[in-house]
């Protein structure tokens, strides 16, 4: 064996991971995703090139752009800072999705059926404590049975997220629903506890404002205080965590109701800020649109930085909103109808496609900058 | 009637059955694909398309078990050649393999199929004999202890001389096709219509709840697939009578999480062994001698 010359690839663990290798891996991730999407364009007979200057000059240029973009970074960025935290830890929690619902549906709720008539300065703030504690009461079975337990949370904060789902059809279909209205949905919130709106546009400022609150209290979190430390400790070293009498039982609990919490909140944005909604739907996937899942691929951009979330959520919806902008004018760019009908149906699915080899090229980068990878040909190997 | 019944909670369970014997093997050889929804959404939409195209149901079956595979070839890339987060890549793999089902499916929506819709009776029938086969597979022969040996400890199987990355290439590879067979299965017969955004509903996501449910064994995976396949008839069925069905709907999913939490406790564990090197990448240079 030893004569031939055979490849041989040594790893080794760095120190730190190289800047200059995430950069490079970030842009490369990017990169693939930008050819894979442009690929699929092609085949629909699009020109990638118009296709790309269309989505990005209007999301960026024009205010139905900026708006939407806008609209999309609320809920992300609240679900994306409360799975940073669980992340960071090494507990998986899927449920944003969910948690985000639950939110929504306890704001409803107290606005609807437990005090209507309160003025708008005291329920606006009961509805976002109430949408945190729901966010968190939906995370704490899956985050209880896994710091108890050690039961898998991917599983267990997915079927919650359709269990919610469920939940939400019942109360939109049963006990909720306006009655004598074709289709079915719940009233519409009273007047004082919908959201106020930047003038000219869809952003309701309250919940952004919490948003990017909560970015910079968890960074602050991370950084300096004791239970950013344990956080970080337990997901890198839980032997070491151990040793150092931290408790892996209560993180999982503070991470998992932390990130839930924070996904509630989004979900009260969603309800009440949102000005397209300010009632719930026929569908729980008009309220949630997918953010929950959405949110892991921005966590996880951002290499699990708090301040790396606002670039990476910002990049995120403006991808979102290329793909609305897209699906809007397919007719202007697709060769024939027929193609403009499909590109049209997929718009949104090929911004998934988009994320999903993104986030694949992400953790597969991993690699790269975690090890020093030598290749060496003509080694006679340890075989 | 109950026969009936009975014939529903055997088309329910069998695409739980074959999903759930394929993830067996990705995971007694160390690799958790989480991706399981993700590939059955695209082979049951690959299935379709290839169907529409072509009017033949077997090559749809092929085509799917193609995608299957192929999309588990990505996940296997990643979480074994590059030592990836197994968790993170399954994850983006569901997101892809849901997103590709979409852009595929895009062009079928409301279009009926061609031919008639495929009976039933043949894959409930082979998925019971290829869950018997992989199990007497992977306990009586020299692949199956070369298997459990790479995924309990791959550090002693390199030793002896197997190729560990090789098994596990095979073994998420065959989940992979297993998925696949369960997406041709779910859009060419169990429910042979294109709607709108038909996706697994959750389905890959039991799969995964059951491969711990049936203690990582074809075998048991064969009851854990039609207990399941159970609770989703008996929503079905009592909708029938009036009673609600959203309630009902969270049976399967609240079953889901009853599982786990009897399957995953550590006395369960401890009786029963999950693969002990599951969902941990095997390093070489790391190993611990």
């Amino acid at each position: 064996m030893g004569f031939f010359p055979l490849p041989e690839i040594r790893i080794e663990k760095r120190e730190k991971p190289s800047r200059l290798l995430v950069a490079e891996t970030l842009a490369t991730s990017i990169a693939i995703s930008f050819i894979t999407m442009s690929c699929i364009l092609a085949y629909f007979g699009v020109s990638p090139i118009t296709a790309y200057s269309i989505m990005f000059s209007r999301a960026l240029g024009t205010s139905y752009g900026l708006s939407f973009l806008g609209l999309k970074l609320i809920p992300l960025l609240l679900c994306s800072t409360g799975l940073l935290v669980a992340f960071r830890a090494k507990v998986w929690n899927i449920g944003a999705e969910g948690q985000l619902l639950m939110g929504a549906i306890a704001a409803t709720w107290l606005a609807l059926y437990v005090m209507p008539e309160a003025p708008g300065p005291l329920l606006v703030p009961c509805m976002f404590i109430v949408g945190f504690l729901a966010g968190s009461a939906w995370a704490f079975l899956p985050a209880l049975l896994r710091a108890r337990l050690n039961v898998n949370e991917v599983i267990t904060t997915l079927m919650m997220n359709y269990i919610a789902m469920e939940l939400f059809n019942y109360l939109v279909q049963g006990p909720w629903r306006r009655s004598a209205y074709l289709f079915p949905e719940t009233e519409e919130l009273p007047e004082q506890a919908q959201l106020p709106l930047i003038p000219g546009t869809s952003i309701h400022y309250p919940t952004l404002a919490i948003a990017i609150g909560a970015v910079f209290f968890v960074a602050i979190m991370m950084w300096r205080t004791k239970v950013g430390y344990e956080i970080k400790l337990v997901g890198d070293n839980p032997e070491a965590a151990r040793q150092a009498g931290v408790s892996a039982q209560k993180i999982v609990l503070f991470t998992m109701l932390l990130s839930g919490g924070l996904a509630g909140l989004a979900g009260v944005g969603e309800v009440a800020g949102n000005p397209a909604h300010h009632k719930l739907y026929y569908s729980p996937e008009i309220i949630s649109a997918g953010h929950g899942y959405t949110a892991i691929i921005v966590a996880w951009l951002s290499r699990l930085e708090p301040l790396g979330l606002f670039l990476s959520a910002f990049f995120i919806s403006l991808m979102l909103a290329g793909g609305s902008i897209l699906k809007t004018a397919s007719f202007r760019i697709a060769p024939t109808p027929e193609a403009a009908r499909v590109l049209a149906n997929v718009a949104h699915e090929l911004v998934a496609i988009f994320n999903g080899v993104m986030l694949l090229c992400l953790v597969a980068g991993e690699l790269l900058t975690r090890y020093k990878i030598a290749l060496r040909w003509g080694g006679r190997g340890e075989l | 009637m109950s026969f009936e019944i009975l014939m529903e909670i055997l088309r329910a369970g069998t695409l739980l059955l074959f999903g759930t014997v394929g993830e067996v093997y990705a995971e007694r050889s160390g690799v958790m694909n989480l991706g399981v929804e993700g590939m059955l959404a695209a082979g049951a939409a690959t299935a379709y398309a290839t169907v529409m195209m072509s009017g033949n149901p077997l090559l749809g079956i092929l085509m799917a078990c193609l995608m299957g595979m192929a999309l588990s070839l990505i996940h296997a890339f990643t979480s074994i050649s590059l030592y990836a987060n197994q968790v993170v890549s399954g994850l983006a793999l569901c997101m892809l393999g849901i997103g590709i089902s979409r852009l595929i499916g895009g062009s079928l929506v409301g279009k009926p199929l061609p031919v008639q819709a495929m009976p039933t009776e043949p894959f409930v029938i082979s998925a019971i004999i290829v869950a018997l086969v992989a199990w007497a597979v992977l306990n009586n022969t020299k692949l199956g202890l070369a298997i459990r040996a790479v995924g309990d400890d791959p550090a002693t199987a390199d030793a002896a001389g197997i190729n560990v990355a090789l098994v596990r290439y095979a073994c998420v590879c065959f989940g992979g096709l297993m998925t696949g067979l369960a997406g041709a299965y779910l859009s060419l017969s169990y429910m042979p219509f294109w709607a709108e955004k038909l996706t697994a509903e959750g389905r890959g996501w039991i799969v995964i709840a059951l491969v711990i449910f049936s203690a990582w064994s074809p075998v048991r995976a064969i009851f854990g697939a039609y207990l399941f396949g159970c609770a989703e008839a008996l929503a079905f069925s009592l909708q029938r009578f009036g009673m609600n069905p959203y309630l009902l709907k969270m049976l399967p999913y609240g079953a889901t999480i009853f599982v786990m939490l009897v399957g995953a406790s550590e006395a369960m564990r401890k009786r029963f062994g999950a693969p002990a090197a599951l969902g941990r990448p095997y390093i070489r240079e790391e190993r611990l001698v």
